[in-house]
């Protein structure tokens, strides 16, 4: 058994990282995990994670610059069926398209583009403690959670994670939506189908709901 | 929908967590790493950590110290203090840092911090401004732990910041920090009505209606307190209740269903 925690030169790696050790001690996992950039090293790894922060595309150039790691992903999640969690902006990557300043190929996994949050017309006096819907949406959110899935299991309805980001994706068939947010409107959180999930909010970041995701994550054999 | 963020900041000084007042006497509060791990336990929103080492000879300890730090946080960590270039930013997120907080490399360089932004996205990207009243009604920003006023007006370099990419504004108020006697509610307010990203309210909190008044009057979308958490005058869970009691909305220090 192995995790592989994909290395391209964007994000808090070291977060995600020791979140998924903390994760695997609490369930007694005894697989690898390895921070890695080694393609050879993602196509056998049996979990793969790709997390990422930053501009979409700044890190779809960080993966395309990975030598072998699109076709490793692609080989290993739509072919081989190995469970992957994307993480912000390795979620958005998800995506046929990414939109933000320039359009940019996704991995095309999920049917859907990536978007500009836009804040309601009204939103100066609206908002958390009538302060504004600000972009970044940043900070603490309520998952509304479509319906059961495995990574989600023990996570109830209104469950609070952590979110940080200016762009969303919006899936073209929405049965792809597994859970959302509220703010001035629907946020995507977590998407998935198949072997494949994507959480716009950080799970390593996310305390207990998070560390509990990441565990059902390791347990995951879709 | 969004909470409202409780957030303790431990001001570091040679490894260990101190707090003054004005920026000047300070005292012992205390190891990070301990620290953190019970704001971590307790539930608190996040965690900022700002090295206020005056020299920068001590940037292995400090990144040492990150690293152990970030080891207890599964809560976002902002650390701040003497973040100068690129390379400083990177290490610190390899340390375990989530975001870091820019404050005097922005007013000799403002341009840092579009270049930061670029880099790493505006999400990690925190600017801190330390403001002074210098008439009524007008802030000016200071650095140096505020010898060096730099005759900019707060309201308009906090403008000006987040259109370079500052994903959230750090807002200290030198006049209050360290009094107890609240934010300053005029300086908060105009800052967070001039931006269109998220503000922390910082420096005064005395007790827990500050917070209440820092997000209902300051319009501020998190606040920020040191030596209220430091030295056990009140716990998180104290603070999340109080706002709750007063109507903001929260994140409870238990999730049901885990």
């Amino acid at each position: 058994m192995s995790v592989a925690i994909i290395d391209y030169g964007s994000g808090n790696l070291r977060s995600a990282a020791k979140a998924f050790e903390r994760a695997a001690r609490d369930v007694g996992y005894t697989g690898a995990i390895a921070v890695t950039s080694d393609a050879d090293a993602v196509a056998k790894a049996d979990h793969i994670v790709l997390p990422g922060v930053g501009a979409f595309l700044d890190c779809r150039r960080g993966l395309n610059a990975v030598p072998g790691m699109v076709d490793a992903l692609n080989e290993a999640v739509m072919i081989k069926a190995r469970p992957f969690l994307g993480i912000c902006v390795g979620m958005q990557l998800m995506a046929t398209r990414g939109l933000e300043h320039h359009e940019t190929l996704g991995l095309n996994w999920i049917a859907g583009d990536v978007v500009t949050l836009v804040a309601p017309p009204d939103a100066a006096s609206l908002g958390p403690g009538g302060t504004g819907f600000r972009i970044p949406h940043m900070g603490w959110n309520e998952l509304r959670i479509a319906g059961p899935h495995p990574v989600l299991r023990g996570i109830a309805p209104g469950a609070h994670a952590y979110f940080v980001h200016s762009y969303q994706i919006q899936c073209a068939d929405q049965s792809h939506v597994l859970a959302d947010v509220d703010y001035g409107g629907p946020i995507t959180a977590l998407i998935g189908r198949d072997n494949m999930v994507g959480t716009q909010f950080h799970p390593e970041k996310s305390q207990a709901t998070g560390l509990r995701l990441i565990t059902n994550f390791l347990a995951w054999a879709p | 929908m969004l909470k409202v963020r409780i957030i303790p900041c431990l001001d570091v000084k040679d490894g260990r967590v101190v707090k003054g007042v004005k920026f000047a006497d300070l005292r012992d509060a205390g190891d990070p790493v301990e620290q953190a791990r019970l704001y971590d336990t307790e539930g608190a929103d996040e965690l900022c950590f700002l090295d206020i080492t005056a020299s920068s000879d001590n940037r292995d300890t400090l990144f040492d110290v990150v690293a152990r730090t970030a080891e207890q946080c599964f809560m976002p960590l902002t650390v701040g203090g003497g973040v100068r270039t690129t390379d400083d930013i990177r290490k610190l997120l390899l340390a375990g840092a989530d975001k870091v907080s820019i404050n005097t490399a922005a007013v000799n360089n403002p341009e840092f911090v579009k270049q930061a932004a670029e880099k790493f996205g505006s999400q990690c990207i925190v600017v801190a401004l330390d403001a002074k009243q210098i008439k009524p009604g007008t802030f000016e920003i200071f650095t140096h732990g505020g010898r060096n006023a730099t005759g900019h007006d707060a309201v308009a370099w906090a403008m000006r910041m987040a259109k370079y990419g500052a994903g959230e504004i750090l807002l200290t108020s030198m006049d209050r920090d360290g009094t107890k006697a609240g934010y300053d509610i005029p300086l908060t307010r105009a800052v967070a009505n001039a931006v269109p990203v998220p503000v922390i309210a910082s420096g005064g909190v005395g007790n827990l209606d500050h917070m209440v008044a820092g997000v209902r009057e300051g319009h501020a979308t998190a606040v920020l307190a040191a030596s209220i958490f430091h030295f056990g005058q009140y716990t998180i869970r104290q603070a999340k209740v109080h706002l709750s009691q007063a109507g903001l909305p929260v994140r409870p220090t238990k999730e049901r269903g885990n």
